[in-house]
Parts: C-alpha cells; structure tokens; sequence
C-alpha cells in the first residue's frame, strides 16, 4: 500500500512541476519580449521582428528617451502626485468609513453599508458621470480629478472593514472608552495600530489603481503636461505625433531619423520600472493581505 | 414624531463615528447616486449646449434603434458570455494551479513561482496592449517572425476577428491567474492536515485525496468569488477589452462589449442619449440578474447568498 502511494505522489510532483514552471515561463515570457526589443536596434525591429534575444544589441531607444525626457519626466511627477495624495487621502477616510461601519453599537451601520454597497449593483453608468464632472463640477484638466474619483471603492472598505472588525477586539475599545477616549481618539490611538497589516494591504491596492490608472486621463485631461504615466505610454504607443513631438522646445528637430519602435519599447520600460523593481519587496503584502482576507472572507 | 427623534438621537449620540463616516457617504453620494439622475438622457435626443430638462424628449426611441439594429443583443451576448467564461476558466484554472503549488515541496521554488505568476497583475494594460502588439503585429511580431523563419505565411491576426475570442481569454487569464491562485493558496493551506492524514491511513492516493478532500473544501471560496464576479457581470474588464482592441473596427463583432461600446459613444461619436441608454440598458439588467440569481440562491442554501 504505501510503496504504490509514494509512487503516485512521485509522479504527480513531476507534473506538477512542469505545469508550475510552464505557467511561469508563460507569465515571464511577454515581458522578455519588451525588454529585448528596448534593447535591440530600430532597424533590427523593423527588418528581423521582434526576438527573445536582441538580433542587433542597441541602446537608442533608451538614449532617445533620455535626451528628451522632459515629457516622462512631467508624466511621473503627476502621477506620482496624484498616486501619493489620492493613497493617503483615501486610506484616512476609508479606515474611518471601515472603522464606523465594524462598530457593532453603531445603530444604522448596516443601512450605510447596504447604501455603499448598493453602488455596485446599479449606476447611473458612466456617461451621466463623465457630464457631472465635466459640466457641473467642471474639473476638466484639473489635477483634483485624477485624485477624488478614484479615493474609495465600495471592494476596498468592506475590506477594511473586516481587516478592522477581526484585527480589533470590541473589548478593547469598551475600555478604551470607560478611560474616556472618545470615538476619534479610540481610532487614532489603538485602531489605526492594530490594523496596520489590513491599512498596508488595502494602501497598496489602492497605490497600484493609482499608478496604473490611464482612464481618468483619457476621459477629462487634455492637457498634455497632466497626462498620467499609463496614459502617456498609450500616447506614445498609439500616436506618431506623440513620439514626434518629444523633441519639441529643444530646438533640435527629430524627424524621421527617430528610432520609434525601439523607442516605444524603451518607454514601456521605463514606465512600468518602479513597479518591476518595487515588485519583490511588495508583493508579499499583497500576497498576505488576500491570504487574511481570503481565509476570514 | 417619536421616530424621528430616535434616529435624530441616534446620530447626535454617536455624533463622531457619524463624521467619521461622513466623507465616504458624501463621496458616494456624489460620485455614484447624484448621477442616476442623469439616466434621464437615455430617453432625450441630447443637446451638450442645453441642460438637462431642456433636450429633446425622444421616449424609448434610443433603446429602439439599439435593439433593432441588433446591436444590444451583441453587445449583451458578447459582455455576459466573455464574463461567463473569464470566471470559469479563471476559478478553475487558478484552482488546478494552487493545488498543484500547494503538493511541492520545495520551498523556494514555490515563493518563486508564485511571485512570478502574480507579476502580470501588477502591469497595466497599456502595457499589456504593447505585449499583444509584440507578439502578434503583421509585419514583425514575433509570432510572424518565427513563422517566417521557418518558411510559413505570416498571419494578419489583427485582421482576423474569430481569433481574438481566444486571444482576449488568454490574456485575461496571463493577467488574473496570479490572483486567484493566491487566494486559492491560502484557503488550501487553511485546511487541516488532518484530514489528509486520515485519508492516507486508510489508503487513499493523491488523486483521491485531493478530489474528495481539497476540491470540496475549497467550494465556499469558490462560490463566494462566483458571487462577487456576477455583480460585475454586464460590466467589468474595460480595460482588457480596450487596450487590445482599441478603435479596430474589424474586430467588434466578436469583441465588443457594453462598456467600450459605451465608452467610445462617448468619446468618439458624442452621442449622449444613445450612450446613456445603452449604460442604464446596462445597469439595469445587471441589477435584475442579480437580483434574480441572489434570490435563487437564497432558495437553495441561505447562507452564500449575497445579502
């Protein structure tokens, strides 16, 4: 019996094996695509395609980018505005909202949760919004509306909620209250420690809507020195002009002598960098914030 | 009379945790129930210049021209039908996956994998957009390049729209798998060791240990991710849809959905009324399918119901 049982799990660890690591070439596999042709030279891309491995070794993509950076450089300082203010602010009044909402002696707190739930279920859909904003709000090209759109979603502070409701026990916040804390104190002093795991997760969601947002850009900003990072790369990606004008101001004129392709990829790099590099460190977060809210959800 | 009172008490004597809460309701009520009204301009011919009350009141006639002209029932097929298969290759694919992680052995080879299976969720689809650009563009993808070097005709993929019916679910899949199978992890590894210990005493092999132990344990993840993905079910993956398709006209047959249809009503054609209709059409049947399904579900086991 046991001897046919561990040649069973010997095979199936086999197989295993080479479906993971099939899974994980094919997640890998697209982004050695970009990074090779960021490295390989323009006429490489446009005569041989594109390769694993550079066929010609080149660096004027990213020597491109770096002689005019003036328009990346614009991209990044909004958007890592925008990620920094709209995380910040966000985590302050979703914490709250989540800290309310768990309150178990707060009487109306599941009409208030069903009303922000409900959000999700129906919608005046996205035109009756794009107008609100654009015509009575009027914040069109204003920094302010790739902030507040995106400060809470309904996702977010049910999951704050819980990571609050399971990470603060009731009978510390009745002491802390004969003491004589009052509501706000109570959340500044003891919640807001005790929650940090849930605080860090739901940050980083919240960081990486953020930086990867291109939406809100695309809909309200047509000022190009607002655009965010993603929606940037889209412009470059999509629009010859976009690549033309980099040069624009300088006085050197680029023409057609531009190395566009590897440029492109070059650019895409560059843009999704901080988050490859940051990668490592944050994922584990990530990664043990759905595993709470996994296994308590 | 005494009513009011009591909620009017109510709020004054937790008035704290009330302005606690304020901000987020304010911002909901802004953002997200201030602008129902404006579902008004499904029913009106609109006009940017006149307000809201001033534009032409055409009744039903925009959802007429959306239905006759079939384009609401391929927008519905394609939206519910790509969501319906997202949710069941994803769940059953991430499924298959974190069981598989979860038997090695080998520690570092597992975080490994796993970080590296995360990885796409982190990229933005603009990003991706330029992954499918790479892979598969006529003249030098890479794709095209390995069929050329090994005497074979290129293929026009972007071109051709049946193939991007497999394509989209790929990507979504390459995107999300990472996610789900996290999520899938961790509920395995709440599962008690003691079961599979039991199990092997009395003979059981790996393949029956994980059918009649870890699948049926894992079913309330399941079911609860299922629920979560049906209340986006007419909307959902914008963003996957349009940055791999764009503007490429050829393809919206098989690819369009109501959100990028919506979208580019919007941005494109500024057609007010018939965008907003096809929105509420949007909205409006969702709401019913879940309404539907919570209440069938709730038939059946009250527990995984939604509310």
């Amino acid at each position: 019996m046991k001897i046919k049982e561990d040649n069973y799990m010997k095979w199936f660890r086999l197989i295993a094996f080479v479906v993971i690591l099939l899974a994980t070439v094919a997640c890998l596999f697209p982004f050695l695509l970009i990074i090779s042709a960021s490295f390989t030279q323009n006429e490489a891309i446009i005569k041989d395609g594109y390769h694993l491995i550079p066929t010609v070794f080149s660096f004027e993509g990213y020597a491109t980018v770096f002689r005019f950076p003036k328009q990346v450089l614009t991209a990044y300082g909004v958007t890592t505005l925008t990620t920094v203010i709209g995380t910040t602010l966000g985590l302050f009044l979703m914490t709250m909202a989540g800290y309310v909402l768990q309150r178990k002696d707060f009487k109306y707190r599941n009409f208030f949760s069903f009303m922000i739930y409900f959000t999700t279920l129906f919608g005046g859909g996205l035109v009756p919004w794009y107008i609100l904003i654009t015509k009575y709000l009027k914040l069109t090209d204003k920094l302010e509306v790739l902030i507040l759109p995106g400060l809470m979603t309904p996702f977010l502070i049910i999951l704050m909620k819980n990571f609050i409701r399971s990470a603060v026990p009731d009978e510390v916040i009745e002491s802390a209250k004969i003491d004589g804390a009052n509501d706000f104190t109570i959340y500044s002093r003891i919640v807001l420690q005790l929650s940090m795991p849930g605080i860090a997760t739901v940050g980083l969601f919240l960081a990486l809507h953020y930086w990867n947002d291109w939406f809100t850009s695309s809909l309200f900003i047509n000022d190009t020195t607002k655009y965010q990072l993603q929606y940037y790369l889209y412009n470059v990606i999509n629009a010859m002009s976009f690549i033309a004008q980099m040069g624009s101001g300088t006085g050197v004129s680029l023409g057609s002598d531009m190395p566009t392709e590897s440029t492109k990829m070059a650019m895409s790099i560059i843009v999704t960098g901080p988050i490859l590099f940051l990668y490592p460190f944050v994922q584990r977060y990530f990664v043990k914030g759905l595993t709470i809210g996994a296994v308590k959800g | 009379m005494l009513k009011k009172n009591g909620v009017l008490k109510e709020l004054v004597t937790n008035r704290i945790l009330f302005l606690m809460l304020l901000p987020a309701l304010i911002f909901f009520l802004i953002n997200s129930y201030v602008p129902m009204v404006g579902v008004y301009y499904a029913f009106t011919q609109f006009d940017f210049n006149t307000s809201l009350f001033n534009s032409k009141f055409v009744g039903l006639d925009n959802f007429k021209f959306l239905w006759q002209s079939g384009v609401l029932a391929k927008l519905t097929l394609n939206t519910v039908g790509y969501n319906v298969v997202f949710i069941l290759f994803g769940n059953v694919l991430a499924i298959a996956l974190a069981i598989l992680l979860s038997e090695l052995r080998t520690q570092w080879f597992k975080k490994l994998t796993q970080s590296i299976m995360f990885l796409p969720y982190f990229v933005s689809f603009v990003i991706l957009s330029v992954i499918v650009y790479n892979v598969f563009n006529y003249e030098s993808g890479f794709l095209n390049s390995t069929l050329k070097s090994f005497g074979y005709e290129p293929l026009d993929v972007y071109n051709t729209p049946w193939v991007w019916i497999f394509l989209i679910i790929i990507f979504y899949l390459w995107k999300n798998i990472g996610y789900s199978m996290v999520i899938y992890l961790a509920s395995i590894t709440g599962i008690s060791d003691e079961y599979y210990e039991a199990a092997k005493i009395d003979g059981a092999n790996i393949f029956q240990r994980i059918w009649y132990i870890t699948v049926p344990m894992l079913k309330t993840t399941f079911v609860m991710l299922l629920l979560f993905a049906l209340g986006s079910i007419m909307k959902g993956q914008f963003d996957l849809f349009y940055q791999l398709i764009g503007n490429n006209g050829v393809l919206y047959n098989t690819t369009d959905i109501l959100d990028t249809y919506v979208y580019r009503s919007l941005k494109v054609t500024f057609d007010i009324g018939m965008s907003t209709a096809a929105g509420l059409y949007q909205s409006l049947f969702g709401f019913v399918l879940i309404m539907t399904v919570n209440y069938i579900i709730k038939k059946i086991n009250d527990e995984y119901a939604l509310f």
